[in-house]
Order: structure tokens, then sequence, then C-alpha cells
């Protein structure tokens, strides 16, 4: 049975198990705090490729076959590849799947892809059509850098607000087999748009569709704040982040002891990243690397995953136009020790 | 010639202190700026301002991407009186011919024998 909690929020009751997750990094994120619960740090991001492009559908790839390994899947148990990331046409994503004899999905919603695979993959399991589900995506700094900003050679300087786009992948096993982590809700974001037109300033603009998402969850299933463990959001930064939870307090929720954003966490503040990470990868592998981690071990027995995304275009942004925003939310829960 | 440093250091460094306030606290992008100091550079020199900080500030004012404009400018006023009307057209891009021709062969040098890298 397909169960709706209020308007946006889907309850996943027949069993969602998260079997596996798998993250490939580069350097820069390799040194930052999260470094040491990567599956991979790459040393030098081009990967022996002779494109970023090329490099980043690369490590989309091997997060797939990681996950798949690490689930003990072999390639013809997988029913359903879903996902996608920032270059145009998602072609990280569906170049990559070429090398899957597996039905593909292609998806896109900007930087909360992760949740967004997670959520589709979600229901598809819970309705009983597949069995297993690859979610993935993939984010990679200097292929964003010179889709969405500028080449570059030109070596133009990042403004404060600015955040730093990860290069990195994520990718997920989704199962109707049981296991220890699994996810039992999700909430479906709304487009945001609060009118804010800098591109160098995502998470200010992202944050008002965190803070709608998350109060959806909140009011949908009638839970709280204090029932999870962590509140996480997939990549706000810093400024993004406070804004948020000024948000959320005006609606009543108090998540400021619980709330963290992937971007605040991938990075330190000494790397020189001003706001913090952005793009796929960070939350993708802040997610299937410490998070996932932390749900096995059963440090954290109940997060709220709630993946941002800023959906701009570089066209959007050279016309002048402002950010819509979408936050798509994940109750995802630990092993009962 | 001391004092030439100084007033070449503290009007270009004026310059770019400009550009840094404006990609720093506003949100006109880098490439906007520096569209915009070229045709400040320009209009100030169409208006006959920046002529005189040349003379005062040498390469501090010549130097920064103003300084382009004011090539640009004073190329055509210059090609004008020599030529006449077509002289708006060919005297910009005639003075600033060595520039344009020099950026297009060192950056044609530069993409053949490097390759682009990712910043740290």
């Amino acid at each position: 049975m397909a169960v709706r909690a209020g308007k946006q929020t889907f309850i996943f009751e027949n069993g969602v198990y998260y079997l596996s997750g798998a993250s490939i990094v580069g350097k820069k994120e390799g040194q930052g705090p999260l470094g040491m619960g990567f599956d991979t740090v790459l040393e030098d991001d081009l990967w022996e490729e002779d494109s970023y492009e090329k490099a980043e559908r690369k490590m989309f790839a091997q997060a797939l076959s990681k996950a798949a390994e690490k689930a003990k899947l072999e390639q013809n148990n997988i029913d359903l590849i879903i996902g996608g990331d920032l270059l145009n046409q998602i072609i990280s994503a569906s170049f990559a799947a070429r090398d899957f004899n597996a039905p593909f999905f292609g998806i896109y919603g900007a930087c909360s892809n992760m949740a967004q695979s997670l959520l589709l993959g979600s229901c598809l399991i819970n309705a009983g059509y597949c069995t297993n589900i690859l979610c993935a995506t993939s984010s990679h700094f200097s292929s964003a850098e010179r889709q969405y900003r500028y080449p570059l050679e030109f070596g133009n300087q990042r403004t404060p607000t600015a955040q730093w786009t990860v290069t990195g992948a994520g990718a997920a096993v989704l199962s109707c087999v049981k296991s220890g982590v699994h996810i039992t809700s999700a909430t479906v974001g709304k487009i945001i748009d609060m009118g804010i037109k800098d591109g160098n300033n995502m998470g200010a603009a992202m944050a008002p569709a965190a803070a709608d998402t998350l109060a959806a969850y909140f009011s949908d299933t009638g839970s709280k704040p204090e029932d999870f463990d962590l509140i996480v959001t997939g990549d706000l930064g810093l400024l993004g982040k406070d804004i948020a939870i000024e948000l959320l307090e005006k609606k009543g929720y108090d998540v400021r002891p619980r709330m963290n954003d992937c971007g605040c966490m991938i990075f330190d503040q000494s790397q020189d990243v001003h706001m913090g990470g952005s793009g796929c990868g960070c939350s993708a592998s802040v997610l299937n690397s410490h998070l996932f981690n932390s749900l096995t071990a059963g440090i954290y027995k109940k997060i709220l995953f709630a993946a941002t995304g800023a959906m701009l275009s570089p066209t959007s942004s050279l016309q002048g136009e402002s950010i819509p925003s979408i936050c798509h939310a994940i109750c995802i829960e630990g092993a009962k020790i | 010639m001391i004092w030439m440093f100084i007033k070449v250091f503290i009007v270009g460094g004026l310059i770019c202190v400009i550009g840094q306030i404006l990609m720093d606290k506003t949100n006109i992008t880098p490439a906007r700026v520096l569209v915009g100091f070229v045709t400040l550079g320009a209009i100030l020199t169409g208006l006959g301002i920046y002529e005189p900080l040349v003379k005062f500030a040498g390469s501090g004012a010549t130097v920064p991407l103003l300084g382009f404009g004011y090539t640009l400018a004073k190329g055509a006023i210059e090609a004008v009186e020599r030529d006449g009307f077509l002289g708006v057209f060919t005297g910009g891009l005639t003075a600033t011919s060595a520039g344009i021709a020099a950026a297009i062969l060192f950056g044609f040098l530069n993409a053949v024998v490097f390759s682009s890298k990712t910043k740290n």
C-alpha cells in the first residue's frame, strides 16, 4: 500500500533498504575534515583523462560500480539506475550509464540530485517494481566552473559569498532486500524563488527552499526536529545554513542544535572555500561516506537528509533571471542496535 | 623619479581598489567590470578628463583597463583630425593594434603550450 502524509510526503511502509554507499572525491575534498571516510580520493582530478568532463563521468561510473560491489550485486541484478549531474544534458550520468547493461532514468534537480534519485528509487522499491536500484550523482569543480562561470584560464576572483563546487561522486544501492539502514519517508519539495539573482550567492537562494521542505516534512509527518539525530542540508554553505535555521525558527521549528550542512562539513575554513562546498557531489559524497557509515555504525539512529538545488542555467543567469530553488528531504533510519 | 613611482602606485592602485570593491560589494560580474572600465576610460578621454590623469600618473593610468579605453578614444580622436570622419572607425583599432595582436599571439601560444588546470 502506498501511503501519503499531508500534501508532499510519501511514507514507505514496505521496506526500502539502503544497502550500500560509495563515494569518490578529488584531492581538495580528501584533505578536508571528512577525508578519511571516502572510498577513493583522487590525486589528480583529471584522473588520466584528457578532459574534466571525461574525468567526471569516470567518477560517476566508478561510484556506481563501487556501490554495486559493496552491495555484492552483479550487473544483471541491477534493475534500474537513476542519476543526474550538473553538466548540460546530464552527460556525466547518461554517458557513464553506457557501461552498465541496465535501464536508466536521467534526472535533473541540480545539487538536489542525490535526494531526488533516492526519493524516486524509494517509490519504485516500495511499489514493488524493482528489487535493486542504483542512485548516483556527481559534480566536478573544473567542469562546473567552465560551464556556469568562467573558463579556468580566465583566473577570475571568487566573491565572498561564493561556494566551491565539490569534485566528487556518490552512489547508493536501494533494495527491498532487508538490511540495517532504511528509508522510511520522504518529502518532495516545491520550487521556491525569493528573487535572489546573484549566482555567487546560491546558499541564500536555496535556503528558503530548504526551510519550506523541512517545515513541510515536520508538519506532514507530525514529527519534530528533536526526533532526529541530525538534520543535514545539501550545500547551503555557512550563510545559507544560518538563513535556513532562522527561517525555520520563524515557522516554529528549532533545528539549530541538530542542523548541519554537507557544504559546511566537507571543507575546513582554512581551505579557502569561502562559504563552503556545493555541487551534486557535495551532498552525494558526504551522504554515501560519513553519514551512511554513521548510520551503519549506530552513531546516528535517524537523520533527515535534505539536498538542495539551485535550478539556474548559465543562460538564465546572463539574462538576469532570479534563481528558482528546490529541496527534497529523505528520512533515513539506521540499523536498530 | 621616486615621486613618479609613488604617483603611479597610488593612481593605479586606486583604480584597482574601485574594481575590487565593485566585485566584492556588488553583484556586478567580473566581465562587466572589465567592459565597464574600458568604456569608462574611453568616455573620460573623450570628455578630456583622462588625458591630464595620464600626464600626472603615467602608467598608473595607462596600464589598468581604463588605459585601454583611453588609447582607443585617443586613437580615434587623432585619426579624425588626420583623416576626417573615417578616423572614427579606423583610429581606435590602429592605436590599440599592438596590444590586441600581442594578446592574440600570446594567448594562442599559451593555449598551445599549456593546458587548463584546476584551481587549488
